[in-house]
């Protein structure tokens, strides 16, 4: 059940925080409130008055405004048009564009929050289009502003501003409720905590009064305890980028990236999506050659752009989007675990018939060996959890032992079990001898997870520092594209 | 080559270029509706071949012809909102659906035809639209009797891109189709139900389609025959990509298109005796593919075209 | 109201939807006929008779089925990899160019090698035609399903102006058609009566080596990931537009013999009306199949039956023969529509 029996309720000028790990709900509970889905049970009250039940429409003619977490506006229209959609009625002879563009410019001057209103929104950077999705939802004059995990595509510094905004606002007399699985963020900015697990409300207290441990404890139920590094002697170099370029101008274009990644080690590579990471990955991954500078991998050049050479060369690749581009939703278990190595004695008869027998003995060897909670090789993918359908992705990466693993965004989205089995399996293969490039978008993982940290700044790599000599919010001002000596600088002024 | 340079000057050419293109920017513009929406509506040959046979077949059972295409349109909305049914609010593969559509929508066409009569062997005729002199305006040399000569309907599809055009970029409506097609997740965001905006767009644009079929059979000839859209409907979705989805640009290239056909006639009277006429009946066909390879890599597809949405589908 | 995914799709509910979409598609049909002023039951009796009553009946509907079962696969191998390729009609008439062009007198080999010859040559010819199209579409990302539309008008004009022009038969009285394929090239018959021929075996053959394919090959495996989901195949390491256009070659191939069969094993010589449109009812046989090529066989006996018995029952209390295309029509729709329902359900708000 997403959501049982959920009771809360907000005030006029608070920032209600809604806390729980992922899977916890609280989206499910976000989209019933604006009329996204419906509850099956359940009423939800703005002013008094009973807002009817799936009807977007109704949510916000009743005040209320949402920015999602993944933005939904549309890229090729004008951030005016993006605004005013559906603000006038849909039978009206014109757009009423001077009145939008007046009313825009003042209330973004009012609020601090300056974008351009005739730009086209593919040209806006994602805090630029967060501007514009809150926005979206003043410019209706909501008066409860819903933000789901408003910070995960921003920097540290991004985010500081984004809080600055948000209590601006709420001095005008909005309520606000913040979504966030991040215990720190949600200690700086609400005044009043309610945390949701397994689809119910855990615990609901003021902001004031509460601890971080009692947070988290109530977060996950029995704590979890996270993976944590341990101290090892690193091997040979595995992984060995030097002057690594490609094409274009983009931000996600690699200039001159140097890396090495030694065995028994695990480099962190931080950074805001779309600053060349995808690059890099699918690089690694075998899915590109287009590229200048050199490869290598155990001191051969890395087979570029064949991804079944690359996987036979000794790389793991876990993909960043696990549905996308993991797997093959439609098929069945056995048939995606086959899918890197088709061609392999192992599967098929010299490479043109594919033996069931051998692939789904070995399926259920790989199911068993990761902890797949499956009815069996046969079952339908697409009907497997996220935490059990990224087992299957380890398995399918790890089993062969791989020397590099590649793992992007690799517990994104899953639920606290599944993130510890994840970073455990990383650690073990870390300990076995693998080398480990861990891309990440969540700094705290970064912190916890490596030996190393290397920041990713539009398509430049920053020299991999050991784990722990940076502050996170160091890291945060490289990936908001200042260095490090200019942050020192700014150090000294203040003092 | 001196024979073809005397056609263009010729304003039998030009009126008939006029009247080729009518057809032309009635279906183009139905289909660039739809896919602003983002659904691709490969019913239209079949919804032309109904507009074609209804209209005609109304006005021949005794009903004026502005009746006629009030009712092919509303035909083609009834397929359109069949076509809606099937691909926006069961999320139905849009390619497949369109086919079937077309397959479905012509034997229905060809069968009722026969049906209401069953003896005819030489098509029967219907007296069709007749040319309007527009005062002062048609006595202009060459552009009077070329532009200006033309029957109602030609005068109403030429009237419509700018039409369409202002209610695609300047309503508030319009922007509902354009943000339908680029994230319809937005477009609910708002308050606005997405599946309505896009079963209206279908509908509108496959009643377009129909009045393109009738004005075959009401304007440009005067009977119904069989297989007569020939194509047409596969045209004007490719005038669409040629026309990155601008109305603008689809009445420029839909002319083009006209102007090659009503030029491959009179040119199969002047050089038909060295080139097979096959070769001249395969150019716009031709033109059509090489006129997506020339724009395929330059346009922008509305980024949701075929891309179903399920309202409060969990990802 | 909302649609929801079901948890499992049953086997049986998966395999009743096209008999729930036939049932449909003849329930509207029903309609049509009720209107033109004939008995339903009569009139689908008179089909049924129409279509299997005799011999001579069945001989012709699956004399009939040859071509649709070939069409047929043809479009549920290209489906299957996404490729929506419709056009089918324009390649069996590649394929009945080529026997044309190699099987009137250019080349004479014995039976044996002679009628394998032609096949190929059609088939080469029909995946031929496709090259242009799947190459835009790899390539340029052009919708193949206009440029496969529109290469069908192309073709059919290209048959045109050969049997008009330099293919004309001079023994023909005038009549557009081509010379007859020599008696080497031509397809045995299968009975002492009627018209069934050898590329019923030919037919039959290839639909079990494509099911064979598609379903324990890697290249099979290669095409349905490709179809499923391009980009977890790339990851993979299946090479996408290799396997995409290597999956058009052989869709085109297969209607390519479509044509050789229709020229060599029925007619004889190439015409303009060789087709009544096989290439599009193929893309009501294949989706009947939900696109397994061996499902393909009786999807294609039950519309070729549907052509034939509604010729008969036209005839008999003077219904349009095209109520037969409107069945096909209805038929891809209705499978669209029973198949999604096999798979979800709806849920109504009041």
């Amino acid at each position: 059940m997403a959501n049982d029996a959920i009771s809360l309720s907000l005030h006029a000028g608070e920032i209600l925080a809604l806390l729980g790990e992922n899977g916890a709900g609280k989206t499910t509970l976000m989209n019933i409130l604006f009329g996204h889905y419906r509850a099956d049970e359940g009423s939800v009250l703005v002013d008094g008055q009973e807002l009817p039940p799936g009807s977007t429409q109704a949510a916000i003619q009743a005040g209320i405004g949402m920015v999602h977490q993944h933005f939904t506006l549309a890229d090729n229209l004008t951030v005016l048009e993006n605004i005013t959609l559906g603000t006038q009625s849909l039978f009206a002879w014109r757009q009423n564009q001077k009145k939008a563009r007046a009313k825009l410019v003042a209330m973004s001057e009012d609020y601090g929050l300056v974008v351009d209103p005739d730009v086209l929104v593919s040209s806006l950077s994602v805090g630029e289009r967060q501007r514009v999705e809150i926005l979206k939802a003043l410019y209706r004059d909501a008066r409860i502003l819903i933000l789901d995990e408003p910070t995960a595509v921003l920097t540290p510094q991004e985010s500081n501003n984004l809080f600055a905004t948000l209590k601006a606002i709420t001095k005008k007399g909005l309520a606000i409720i913040f979504i966030s699985h991040k215990l720190h963020e949600i200690l700086a900015i609400s005044s009043r905590i309610a945390v949701l697990r397994r689809g119910a409300i855990v615990g609901s207290l003021e902001t004031v009064v509460a601890q971080r441990e009692q947070l988290a404890e109530l977060m996950v139920g029995a704590a979890v305890a996270r993976p944590k590094l341990t101290a090892i002697e690193k091997g040979k170099p595995v992984l060995e980028i030097s002057g690594l370029s490609t094409q274009g101008t983009g931000a996600t274009a690699l200039k001159d990236v140097n890396l090495t990644i030694r065995a028994h080690e695990i480099v962190g590579i931080a950074g805001v999506a779309g600053n060349g990471q995808s690059t890099l990955a699918d690089l690694l991954s075998g899915l590109t050659k287009r590229f200048s500078g050199s490869v290598r991998l155990n001191a051969v050049a890395l087979p570029a752009g064949d991804p079944r050479a690359v996987v036979a060369a000794g790389v793991g690749r876990i993909p960043e989007d696990r549905h996308a581009r993991g797997m093959v939703g439609e098929m069945e278990i056995w048939e995606n675990l086959i899918s890197e190595d088709l061609r392999s004695p192992e599967i098929s008869n010299s490479g043109i018939i594919i033996s069931s027998s051998k692939s789904k003995s070995r399926a259920e060897r790989q199911i068993e060996e990761f902890d797949v909670r499956c009815s069996g090789p046969e079952a339908e993918t697409k009907l497997l959890s996220g935490g059990n359908m990224q087992k299957l992705i380890l398995a399918r990466a790890l089993s062969r032992d791989p020397t590099l693993i590649l793992a992007n965004q690799p517990v994104r989205g899953l639920d606290e079990g599944a993130i510890a089995y994840v970073q455990n399996q990383l650690l073990q293969a870390r300990q076995r001898g693998a080398a480990i490039l861990l891309v990440s978008e969540d700094l705290d993982e970064l912190m916890s997870l490596t030996d190393r940290i290397a920041v990713m700044f539009q398509g430049q790599l920053s020299d991999p520092q050991p784990t722990g000599d940076q502050s996170i919010a160091e890291i945060g001002l490289m990936m908001a594209g200042q260095n490090s000596a200019a942050l020192n600088e700014g150090r000294s002024l203040d003092h | 080559m001196s024979d073809l340079f005397e056609i263009l000057l010729t304003a039998g050419f030009w009126a008939a270029t006029i009247r080729i293109v009518s057809p032309l920017i009635f279906g183009t513009l139905g289909e660039l509706i739809c896919e602003r929406a983002g659904v691709l509506n490969l019913g239209i040959e079949g919804i032309m071949t109904v507009g074609a046979m209804s209209g005609w077949m109304w006005v021949y059972q005794g009903g004026d012809l502005w009746g006629g295409v009030i009712f092919a349109a509303s035909m083609g909305a009834v397929f359109g909102l069949l076509h809606a049914i099937f691909t926006v609010h069961l999320g139905l593969s849009q390619h497949v659906t369109g086919i079937g559509i077309t397959l479905f929508a012509s034997a229905l066409s060809y069968f009722v035809y026969r049906m209401l009569l069953p003896d005819a062997t030489t098509p029967p005729k219907i007296i069709p639209f007749q040319p309007i002199e527009i005062p002062w305006l048609s006595d202009m040399p060459l552009i009077g009797e070329a532009v200006f000569s033309q029957s109602a309907m030609t005068y109403l599809a030429l009237l419509t891109v700018p039409v369409v055009w202002y209610v695609l970029f300047r309503t508030p409506v319009g922007l509902a189709v354009r943000m339908s097609g680029e994230n319809p997740v937005a477009v609910e965001a708002q308050g606005i139900n997405v599946l309505a905006v896009r079963t209206a767009a279908v509908m509108v644009g496959s009643a377009f389609m129909a009045v393109g079929g009738a004005f075959i059979t009401m304007s440009w000839f005067d009977a119904f025959y069989f297989g007569m859209i020939n194509g047409r409907g596969w045209i004007c979705v490719a005038l669409v990509i040629f026309a990155s989805w601008n109305p603008g640009r689809a009445l420029v290239g839909a002319l083009l298109f006209a102007g090659l056909e009503a030029l491959q006639v009179r040119a199969q009277q002047s050089v038909g005796a060295f080139i097979p006429y096959q070769f001249f009946l395969m150019l716009p066909y031709v033109m059509s593919i090489v006129a997506m390879i020339i724009m395929a890599r330059k346009t922008k597809y509305p980024q949701a075209l075929l891309v179903p949405f399920r309202r409060g589908e969990r990802v | 109201m909302i649609i929801e995914r079901r948890e499992s799709v049953s086997v049986w509910r998966a395999a009743l939807a096209p008999l729930w979409a036939v049932l449909a598609s003849m329930v509207l049909c029903a309609a049509l006929i009720s209107w033109a002023g004939a008995s339903v039951f009569q009139a689908y009796g008179l089909l049924v008779k129409g279509a299997f009553g005799s011999s001579f009946a069945i001989n012709e509907t699956l004399t009939r089925s040859i071509p649709l079962i070939l069409t047929g696969l043809a479009v549920s191998v290209a489906f299957r990899a996404k490729f929506y390729n419709i056009g089918a009609e324009g390649q069996l008439y590649a394929g009945a160019l080529a026997a044309t062009y190699f099987g009137t007198g250019l080349i004479t080999l014995p039976s044996g090698l002679m009628i394998p010859f032609l096949i190929l040559m059609g088939a080469l010819a029909g995946g031929g035609l496709l090259i242009v199209p799947v190459l835009l579409k790899t390539h340029f990302k052009v919708d193949e399903v206009v440029t496969t539309l529109l290469l069908n008008f192309v073709v059919l004009l290209v048959v045109s102006y050969l049997i008009e022009g330099p293919w004309k038969d001079p023994m023909s009285l005038g009549w557009p058609q081509a010379a007859s394929i020599i008696d080497e090239g031509v397809l045995p018959t299968l009975l002492a009566k009627g018209r069934l021929h050898f590329g019923l075996i030919v037919a039959l053959i290839l639909a079990v080596v494509i099911w064979l394919m598609m379903k324990y090959s890697v290249f099979g495996y290669e095409i349905r990931a490709v179809g499923l989901n391009a980009k977890a195949a790339e990851f993979a390491g299946i090479k996408v537009n290799r396997t995409v256009i290597l999956t058009a070659l052989i869709s085109g191939g297969l209607a390519g013999v479509a044509g050789v069969s229709e020229t060599a094993g029925l007619k004889g010589y190439l015409t303009l009306d060789l087709s009544p449109g096989f290439g599009y009812t193929g893309i009501a046989v294949a989706m009947l199949a939900q696109l397994n090529p061996l499902a393909v066989i009786p999807s294609a006996i039950f519309l070729s039956a549907v052509y034939v018995g509604s010729d008969a029952m036209s005839r008999a209390v003077n219904i349009p023969t095209y109520i037969a295309d409107v069945l096909v029509g209805v038929s891809v729709l209705a499978v669209l529509c029973s198949v999604m329902f096999s798979q979800y359900r709806v849920r109504w708000f009041k």
